[in-house]
């Protein structure tokens, strides 16, 4: 059994010019100790699915369908009171600007000892003791000292390690790791990469990365699901993904990406941009913008299907005869 | 490059920057300071920087966050006077332009486009009135006719429709908004085109778009570029030659392919190292440890040596110079002493 599942979800925003769609039919899971990456541009519902699973979507965003089941057990639907419990202890999250997650008012060190005492029931000086050794785990130096500073007390780099002990402090099973290091310098991204990725290695955390960065997707990711216009395009293992994708769009963001190796004369471009939600096309939302669009693209819909590799893409080149049938929910 | 570029290095340079230096005044008001017996506070923005850009070239300066490569582009299209140095524009000193009868002529041949496509573009103008405001600045044009059929023009050049021109900057998105911030730049015809991070607000599909369309303008109408990003990747595309800022300073200037190839200052080796790249699928790392430092207090010697693996008390005391070792330029002690 996954550790998560995720089955048909869809994410609407009811607004007065009608109904926007920002998740459509996505489904994919994670398994214990798995670091799923999900990509794509703005807009394309990547932190939209990661904050639905946790349900921290802003009103009037809701879940309008589909399912979220943590070790086989429902968590869409089970009341806010009991949610909160699950957050925390059994899924930690990491958001982009550390300063939305610490509060402000309360030491760093009163902040990890908080969420340890209420999600492992500990007592103060065990809690005091393992804040500190949290904090000396993710690098800060002189934590013993530290422990009684103010998040505005440090630097960008190390709030967001702050953050990254706050979220696996209460052991949970699951991190999602929204744009972790967008905000930070590349020599300090690089440090907070390296120790995410240490720290669930050593914990077995899964992690649910959600980034624009290709690079660090490609770096980190056992699996990656690339996602356009509110549904995932292509789904797979990370290296399959990165250097034979089978989806149009997926193929075209990795040649647009300028390379560090080699240098081209020009970059693959994929002319256009990516619809509004307020006018998806019919179809492949992709069609208008793909070089290898045909007929069917424009009147069908495609869910991912099974390709000549191990991804799975949304896309019609796929649908040979003998293997049509869609396999979405098999993601 | 373009094939002839060989012969286009050893021309003339078009931007000669010398010494150039900014330094800002971050005290606290004067009744604070003396109440409180502190000090000025100067933040050595930009701390002596050299270079030139032959014509028909790019000059990159990348670097991390606070190390003074937006500040240069700023100080070379004279939006701060410096506090020291010497910026040539095609033989002639920026700081002689003192009138702006003197100044304007030199002036249109230069442009900048920002990194933030949505404040840089007035929103209660028309995008046709936008990019028409320097040929009305400098009067270049005359007659309404004439100015509207120019402004066609360079919509099309960026590869936008000239209906496009009636709209308000709020109908486009981040890449069409960029492209107008173009099409302003060139609508005075300019040789010299200082980009501050023309794509880091973007998408990396509509940043592909935009970084193609700059290298094909670059290369119909000769333009000169100083292109200033914190992405190493994005630089090496679009580079001749790469300077590598850290604190003020420019640590390292090579071609980019020298500097691909061979990096020599350790700074520019730990940027590389720590660029999460597609060609690294599950390569192992060993992230540098350390922060940049503030400017205000910046460390003696070289500013590096508190993160330099390669550091020794020489590196503590006394700031190195840029040295030409081979085609490249780097200032660093260790490398100028072989202990690499």
């Amino acid at each position: 059994m996954p550790l998560l599942e995720v089955k048909n979800l869809r994410v609407e925003f009811p607004t007065r010019r009608g109904t926007l769609v920002a998740v459509d039919d996505v489904s994919f899971h994670i398994d214990e100790g798995e670091v799923l990456g999900v990509v794509g541009e703005s807009g394309a519902g990547k932190s939209i699915t990661g904050v639905s699973i946790i349900r921290l979507i802003e009103p009037p965003g809701r879940i309008a369908g589909g399912q979220v089941l943590l070790n086989g057990r429902r968590i869409d639907n089970i009341p806010l009171e009991e949610m909160r419990r699950v957050r925390g202890k059994e899924i930690g999250a990491i958001f982009q600007d550390p300063l939305t997650t610490l509060n402000p008012l309360y030491t760093i060190g009163h902040q990890l000892v908080e969420t340890m005492q209420t999600h492992l029931g500990i007592g103060d000086r065990e809690a005091r003791a393992r804040a500190v050794r949290w904090l000396e785990d993710v690098g800060i130096p002189g934590a013993a000292q530290r422990i009684d500073a103010y998040p505005h007390q440090f630097s960008g780099g190390m709030r967001q390690r702050v953050v990254i002990a706050l979220a696996l402090c209460a052991e949970p099973r699951l991190v999602i790791a929204d744009e972790p290091t967008t905000a930070l310098d590349v020599s300090i991204q690089a440090q907070v990469i390296a120790l995410l990725k240490r720290l669930c290695r050593e914990h077995g955390t899964a992690i649910m990365l959600v980034t624009h960065d290709m690079g660090v997707i490609a770096e980190t990711a056992d699996r990656v699901a690339v996602m356009y216009a509110g549904r995932i395009a292509e789904i797979g293992p990370v290296r399959e993904v990165v250097k034979h994708a089978r989806h149009p769009y997926t193929d075209g963001l990795m040649g647009s990406i300028p390379s560090l190796t080699h240098k081209v004369e020009r970059l693959t471009q994929i002319e256009g941009s990516m619809p509004r939600l307020t006018d998806i096309p019919r179809g492949c939302a992709f069609n208008p913008r793909c070089p290898k669009v045909f007929d069917r693209c424009r009147v069908d819909r495609p869910d991912l299907m099974k390709t000549d590799g191990p991804n799975l893409a949304a896309c019609w080149l796929h649908a040979a005869p003998g293997r049509d049938e869609a396999l979405g929910h098999a993601a | 490059m373009p094939p002839d570029a060989t012969a286009m290095v050893q021309a003339k340079a078009l931007v000669e920057v010398e010494d150039l230096a900014r330094d800002f005044d971050v005290s606290k008001p004067w009744l604070f300071r003396v109440l409180q017996g502190e000090r000025k506070r100067i933040l050595k923005a930009v701390a002596g920087v050299s270079f030139d850009i032959p014509k028909g070239t790019t000059l990159s300066l990348v670097g991390e966050s606070g190390c003074g490569k937006t500040t240069v582009a700023r100080l070379v299209v004279g939006l701060y006077p410096p506090s020291r140095g010497r910026i040539r524009f095609d033989g002639v000193d920026m700081a002689s332009l003192t009138s702006r009868a003197v100044a304007a002529p030199v002036r249109k041949r230069i442009q900048m486009i920002f990194q933030d496509p949505y404040a840089s573009l007035n929103p209660r103008w028309r995008v046709r009135d936008i990019i028409a405001e320097p040929i009305r600045a400098f009067g270049l044009i005359r007659g309404r006719a004439a100015i509207e059929a120019r402004v066609g023009e360079l919509l099309s050049q960026v590869k936008l429709s000239p209906k496009d021109g009636e709209k308000y900057p709020h109908e486009f998105s981040g890449g069409q908004r960029q492209r107008i911030s173009i099409a302003r730049a060139l609508s005075s015809t300019p040789e010299f085109l200082v980009c501050d991070e023309p794509t880091s607000a973007l998408d990396v599909s509509v940043q592909a778009q935009i970084l193609n369309l700059m290298k094909d303008l670059q290369r119909e109408l000769g333009l000169t570029y100083l292109f200033i990003s914190h992405n190493l990747a994005v630089v090496r595309h679009m580079s001749d030659r790469i300077g590598v800022m850290y604190l003020g300073r420019i640590v390292e200037l090579a071609p980019g392919e020298t500097l691909f190839a061979r990096a020599r200052h350790p700074y520019t080796r730990m940027l590389l190292d720590a660029i999460p790249d597609l060609e690294m699928t599950g390569r192992a790392r060993t992230p540098v440890g350390g922060e940049v430092p503030s400017p205000i207090d910046p460390p003696p010697g070289c500013a590096f040596h508190p993160r330099c693996p390669l550091a020794n008390a020489r590196c503590k005391a006394e700031v190195p110079a840029l040295r030409a070792v081979a085609d490249a330029q780097v200032a660093c002690h260790a490398v100028e002493e072989g202990r690499t």
